[in-house]
């Protein structure tokens, strides 16, 4: 059974994709970097499931080293 | 430099060769070796430790003395030196820059014998070790006994022993090499001694300084005085300062040492007032390995020869004097008591178990102070930046996990639950918890039990035992080890049960601790590690423990 909703789970979908990518707006390479590994630890800690968070990480490690 | 005298102990002639081997010989009296020799001695076993020199450890080493250790200590009976002379603490601070984020607190509530922490110099702790041995017929300290080779058969261990009047040899039915990272006992046989290697550098200056600082442990990342790294300070005995300054990969050593370096930072620390001399100054970095096997036929390894971790967390000489501690009681049943040498075997899987657990820490702690790729100091720093205004992200900053007890969760002389009924409570395997306790006069849970087989029964009123069953329990004996029977009550309402020693749960931890109901039971080990426990007095269940204990495993 798997515990990471990997479904549609957001209601507006493309409001929440792009509050993610605007809140980047104006900041360095860098300093992305530095908010993107906050914003990790913030959801990871909101989750709390050590089972989805794996799952999470395995999915993305995946998605970023794919070809 | 340096305000200790450091103490000359005397040489001694070898002895004349004696036809039976020595019962135990011990290579090294550092921490790990002398608390292994004193302990042997309070269970009747007699060792002879050999050291190549004739005094403490040189400089400073380790400060950080957990309570486990004092609590071992306190039987062996140097803790109250220790404690006197040291700086007793339980709350650590880390600061981010110039600001507080995050305090910890390691005795968070009352009804321990011992602090969390004292904090006092090696040199000073094994200075009331050796004087404690010395006072003890059944150890043989020889300074200037030198092991240079080592040998081993089925049964037996053999060294060569180098001494200013010549060489000698020496046959022991078990030999523990307690002689340090470099164990010439372990070179000896060659046996691996694998693990991670850290690039960091760090710089110790221990310095004499009045202060008024706090009894805390203070750690800093990105300090105005030191704003590319971490700082670690600690107070000592004497008035002595411990700072810790992480220098990083590309530091020159040449340089850092040059005193006008050192005290270029000192003053910006302490600001353009303070005075301070020069204690101790050193250079290291660090690693972390173990052996494969701490137990090689007759030849068995405890403390930084078995393995090292870094100094982050206080691990290295509280995790060897723990080493002592599981196998004093062991060899002690397998001398006196012809128990297996299956008993040492568990002795090496528990030990490891645990030093692979301080690695594990020590080594996340490491890779936050010191990241070692670029992702992992992006993530070390979103948590430091967090963590003013986040809670949660203050309880991810790891400047050091400090020195626990290490759980045995898989040992063969764990005995399984046999009730599913347990909330927070020491499981086999586990370190049993103080608690405060009234008998005639007030001890503490670790006085009651320790260094001997306990059996802890929990009543509401002493009366609830049965006098059969009290009866049946006191005929339990476990060789020449002793057994203590503790009857631990809310309310003494009778009188004395032969063979018991009636204590009562003054603050109600006892039993709040252990999760404890009327007939409760837990059979503790001499070094005070649970080994089975019962919602039910069964004296059958607690005959068989002890068997088991004594049989290094189930039968
Ligand atoms: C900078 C630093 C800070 C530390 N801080 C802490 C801390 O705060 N808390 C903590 O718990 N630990 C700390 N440690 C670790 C601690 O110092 C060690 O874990 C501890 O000393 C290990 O004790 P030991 O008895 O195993 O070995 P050692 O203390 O190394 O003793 C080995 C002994 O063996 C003798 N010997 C060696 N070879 C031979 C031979 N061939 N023949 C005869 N004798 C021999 C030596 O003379 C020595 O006396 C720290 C270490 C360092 C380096």
């Amino acid at each position: 059974m798997s515990g990471l909703k990997t479904d549609l789970n957001l209601a507006r979908p493309d409001d929440v994709y792009n509050a993610i990518v605007d809140a980047h707006k104006g900041l360095s390479p860098a300093q992305s970097e530095a908010m993107n590994a906050a914003l990790v630890l913030l959801l990871a800690n909101h989750v709390g499931d050590e089972a989805v968070i794996a799952e999470a990480l395995a999915a993305a490690r995946r998605a970023a080293t794919k070809e | 430099m340096g305000s200790y005298t450091y103490p000359r102990y005397p040489y001694r002639k070898p002895p004349p060769p004696g036809d039976a081997p020595v019962p135990v010989a011990i290579v090294g009296a550092g921490l790990v070796g002398l608390t292994l020799a004193l302990d042997l001695a309070l269970k009747g076993v007699p060792s002879v430790v050999l050291d190549e020199d004739d005094t403490v450890s040189l400089g400073s080493r380790s400060i950080c003395q957990a309570r486990r250790t004092l609590e071992i200590w306190h039987r062996l009976g140097v803790a109250e030196r220790v404690v006197a002379k040291g700086v007793t603490w339980d709350t650590g601070e880390v600061n981010l820059r110039d600001r507080p984020v995050y305090r910890f607190d390691l005795t968070p509530e009352p009804g321990q014998r011992f602090p969390a922490f004292v904090n006092l110099q090696q040199y000073y702790c094994e200075q009331y070790l050796v004087e404690r041995c010395l006072e003890q017929p059944l150890v043989d300290l020889r300074f200037r006994h030198k092991v240079v080779g080592v040998g081993r058969s089925a049964d037996r261990a053999y060294v060569d022993v180098e001494t200013p009047d010549g060489n000698y040899a020496l046959t022991a039915a078990w030999l523990v090499a307690c002689d340090g990272v470099r164990s010439s006992v372990r070179r000896a046989l060659d046996l691996p001694f694998e693990g991670e290697v850290f690039d960091d550098q760090f710089l110790i200056a221990d310095i004499r300084m009045r202060t008024a600082l706090p009894n805390v442990r203070k750690f800093w990342f990105h300090p105005p005085f030191h704003p590319e790294h971490s700082v670690l300070l600690h107070r000592q005995a004497d008035d002595v300062l411990r700072v810790d300054f992480q220098l990083g990969r590309g530091a020159d050593p040449e340089i850092e040492k040059k005193p006008e370096n050192i005290d270029r930072r000192l003053r910006a620390m302490f600001g353009p007032d303070a005075a301070w001399d020069h204690e101790w100054i050193s250079l290291y970095t660090f690693s972390c390995r173990t052996m494969r096997r701490y137990v090689e036929g007759r030849v068995v390894f405890a403390g930084d020869a078995a393995h090292v971790v870094s100094p982050f967390g206080a691990r290295g000489g509280n995790g060897g004097v723990a080493d002592a501690d599981n196998l004093g009681w062991k060899l002690a049943a397998v001398l006196r008591d012809g128990a297996p040498d299956s008993l040492i075997g568990t002795y090496g899987v528990e030990r490891l178990a645990a030093a692979r657990e301080n690695i594990r820490q020590s080594t996340r702690s490491t890779d936050f102070i010191a990241p070692k790729f670029p992702a992992s100091r992006v993530f070390r720093d979103a948590t430091l930046a967090l963590a003013h205004d986040v809670p949660f992200a203050r309880a991810l900053v790891n400047s050091g996990r400090l020195s626990r007890p290490v759980a045995y969760e898989t040992s063969p002389l764990n005995i399984a639950d046999t009730s599913t009924s347990w909330g927070v409570a020491p499981a086999p395997g586990a370190s049993f918890p103080d608690a405060p306790l009234d008998g005639n006069g007030p001890t503490s849970m670790i006085e009651a039990v320790a260094g001997r087989f306990a059996i802890v029964v929990f009543v509401e009123r002493t009366g609830e035992l049965s006098p059969e069953v009290a009866a049946a329990i006191a005929a339990l004996d476990a060789g020449s080890l002793p057994v203590a029977r503790l009857l631990v009550t809310r309310d003494i309402d009778s009188p004395d049960f032969p063979g018991w020693t009636i204590l009562e749960d003054i603050g109600n931890l006892a039993f709040r601790r252990c999760d404890a109901r009327r007939f409760t039971t837990f059979l503790v080990r001499p070094d005070q590690h649970v080994a089975g426990r019962w919602r039910r007095i069964d004296p059958a269940a607690l005959a068989d423990g002890l068997r088991r204990l004594l049989a290094g495993g189930p039968a």
